[in-house]
């Protein structure tokens, strides 16, 4: 996979959100390594669209998520909001910007203070920022609630374990709203739920994406989640991307091998359909502390050959908005 | 390999009676359980699928007797090869476990002794169940490293836990709940906590030890997914009773409960354009202290009338191969009406599916 390349960019100015080879590295307690999280990725998220970000545990799409809020910050690279450098902004401005830009976590129930009541947590954000009179907040904070499902005289009385773990990510999502801003970043927000639940949840996104015009990057491991929720869909591996491709466009016509090993993977709820055990990609994601060289997916690939050794594959387009980043696609451009 | 020979191939293995657990807590009692029967042949796999909060853990786990005594109060029979296991205590049931039956657990992490190497971990069962000396049990776990696809087995045997990934874990697990070559295996989520890629190998490698030894395997998960494609029958839980029990081709392609209908619909499917909207069941699970007096799902349920509300319907068999318990099943007058009331206000297309 894994490549970098920049082809797959919109041009500058219509991206709500730009980010190019961005680096994240951790290091390694004191030996002089370092974990390489995310090396060199760049994708872009227009206004009012959804933007995907699925692979394994390790691929760095959590790490990717922070990093647009420069938590921590990035170790190279640019970040674009709205056309204003994050990367090199500092303190106030920094803190400013992020009203504009909120995230809700994967577990619904550890994101909130145990000890608050649940309207408090959701005012916090208007107390903080000193938005409004006190009658004026509680309004906002009630609206906000019913858009979310949430009954606010409920609210006003309970505390989170009071309510279940879908109700705790309505309320995770509501203060994420408070402020109006213009992004959301969900990280896993469906993971922790039940299948009923997270349809629910998934429901609640789409409606208040429409209503309140949100941007969204939904970060999650589960292809068919991300599928429904997301216009467009960007698969990475250990760091690295390796196709962007409208969500339908990817999911009918995989051009990644790893693309397709995710896609044969997925357990289908239909009996007749027959586990494709020999389609399935063998042993585990490698360390990312010394990745392989070339393409990072080559070790797993079941169509690796020496070139995919020695040169890293960069992104090229496909036609119709689809790119990928692979020697050997599993079908050519347009 | 360790298994005694003698062991009946076919016929039933395992029938539940009524079994009720309930737990007296301190704002009442509990019924996490209330009333299961179902019977298990030698050698078949069963998905028992639900939400959380269903009582699916709390049955596997009533099953194997490992509830703890104090405030669990047990009725109804277990019959494992004809003898009944709920009237055992500690010591009978040490006796089952390992050899006869044991468990895989969701989170290999937390399931593992973190200070302790993985070949002792495996050893330990072979050393206490079947007596076998140290050199035999570590032979014996290095082959049974080699059977779950572990890669480098002899390096393996003399990590700890934190030193492997996770799918290696819950290998590792399946290893150690192999060891002593049981005739009943339970896989409690044993993929929740993996990656999907990781997910689809353990599924297969369950599937291929199931196969090869001659196991019966009871698989609790919450995705219709995962039991799909990997189970023979599949049992459907809601709030502590069995909605619908079926052979699984014949639960897809015939489902009649409410419920199960219900769980379908709401799985974002892959062969959905995107921005599907997504049929979610409204409310949550009933409080198991104070269930709803009729059909335990007629407060969710869009087909419910007075009748669901007041009278509990009997798990009732359809078929052979399929029984359910509801007045108003998928395909009944009541059910075809609500259908097309659906259908023309435009929440389902015409053809049943998501509109």
């Amino acid at each position: 996979m894994a490549g970098t390349g920049k082809a797959h960019l919109h041009p500058e100015g219509d991206a709500l959100l730009r980010v190019e080879d961005l680096l994240v590295e951790f290091p390694v307690g004191r030996t002089g390594l370092k974990v390489n999280a995310v090396t060199g990725i760049s994708f872009d998220v227009l206004p009012g669209e959804t933007l995907g970000l699925v692979g394994e545990s390790g691929c760095g799409k959590s790490t990717t998520g922070k990093a647009i809020m420069q938590l921590p910050r990035p170790n190279g690279g640019s970040i674009a909001f709205g056309g204003q450098e994050l990367t090199s902004l500092a303190g106030e401005g920094m803190r400013t910007l992020r009203t504009n830009i909120q995230m809700i976590f994967q577990d619904p129930i550890s994101s909130l203070n145990p000890r608050r009541k649940v309207t408090n947590i959701v005012m916090e954000p208007l107390n903080i920022w000193g938005i409004g009179t006190p009658e004026e907040r509680l309004k906002k904070v009630n609206e906000v609630l019913e858009a979310v499902g949430i009954d606010p005289e409920r609210a006003a009385s309970s505390r989170p374990y009071q309510f279940s773990g879908g109700q705790c990510q309505r309320i995770s999502i509501a203060r994420a709203l408070v402020l109006d801003p213009k992004m959301i970043i969900c990280d896993e927000p469906v993971s922790a739920l039940d299948v009923s639940v997270q349809a629910q949840v998934l429901n609640l996104l789409e409606d208040l994406k429409a209503k309140f015009g949100l941007t969204l990057v939904f970060i999650a491991h589960d292809l068919a989640v991300v599928k429904n929720i997301s216009d467009r869909v960007a698969v990475m591996y250990l760091g690295k991307m390796c196709e962007v491709a409208k969500s339908d466009d990817l999911y009918l016509r995989p051009a990644h091998p790893y693309t397709q090993v995710l896609l044969n993977s997925i357990p289908v709820p239909d009996p007749k359909v027959r586990p494709t055990g020999n389609q399935r990609v063998q042993g585990e994601i490698p360390s990312p502390v010394m990745p392989p060289s070339g393409c990072r997916f080559r070790t797993r690939c079941p169509i690796a050959q020496d070139r995919c050794a020695a040169e890293e594959p960069q992104l090229q387009a496909l036609g119709d908005d689809h790119y990928v980043a692979c020697h050997f696609p599993l079908r050519t451009a347009n | 390999m360790t298994a005694p020979i003698n062991r009946p191939q076919e016929g039933t293995l395992l029938e539940l009676r009524n079994l009720r657990t309930h737990f007296s807590t301190a704002r009442g009692v509990v019924r996490a359980v209330d009333g299961v029967s179902f019977t298990l042949d030698r050698g078949k796999s069963l998905g028992i699928v639900g939400e959380s909060g269903s009582g699916k853990t709390i049955l596997a786990r009533s099953i194997m007797g490992l509830l703890p005594k104090r405030g669990t109060i047990r009725h109804g029979e277990v019959l494992y090869a004809g003898q009944d296991l709920a009237s055992l205590g500690l010591k009978g049931m040490r006796k089952f476990w390992g050899q006869e039956m044991s468990m895989i657990f969701q989170d290999p992490m937390t399931s593992l002794n973190p200070l302790m190497r993985i070949g002792h971990q495996i050893s330990e069962p072979l050393r206490v169940h079947l007596d076998m000396d140290k050199v035999n049990a570590r032979a014996t776990a290095l082959k049974l490293l080699q059977d779950v696809g572990i890669p480098e087995p002899e390096k393996r045997l003399d990590q700890y836990p934190h030193e492997l990934s996770g799918g290696m874990r819950q290998r590792a697990m399946i290893a150690i709940a192999l060891a002593c070559g049981p005739t009943l295996l339970f896989a409690d989520e044993p993929t929740t906590a993996l990656d999907v890629t990781v997910q689809a190998q353990i599924l297969d490698l369950i599937q291929d030890q199931r196969r090869d030894r001659n196991m019966s395997v009871i698989l609790v998960t919450h995705d219709l997914g995962v039991v799909a494609g990997h189970t023979d029958e599949i049992a459907v839980m809601y709030a502590g009773t069995l909605a619908e029990k079926a052979s699984t081709t014949e639960l897809f392609a015939n489902r009649k409960h409410p419920y199960t209908e219900a769980l379908l619909r709401s799985i974002p499917r892959l062969d959905q354009p995107s921005h599907t909207r997504l049929l979610a069941i409204g409310g949550r699970p009933p409080d198991l202290i104070t269930p709803p007096t009729g059909c335990r799902f007629a407060p969710r349920c869009p087909y419910a009338e007075d009748k669901c509300r007041a009278e509990i319907p009997e798990l009732e068999a359809a078929s052979a191969d399929h029984s359910f318990a509801c007045w108003h099943p998928v395909g009944s007058p009541r059910w075809q009406s609500k259908q097309d009331e659906l259908v023309s206000t435009g929440v389902l297309s015409a053809s049943g599916g998501i509109a």
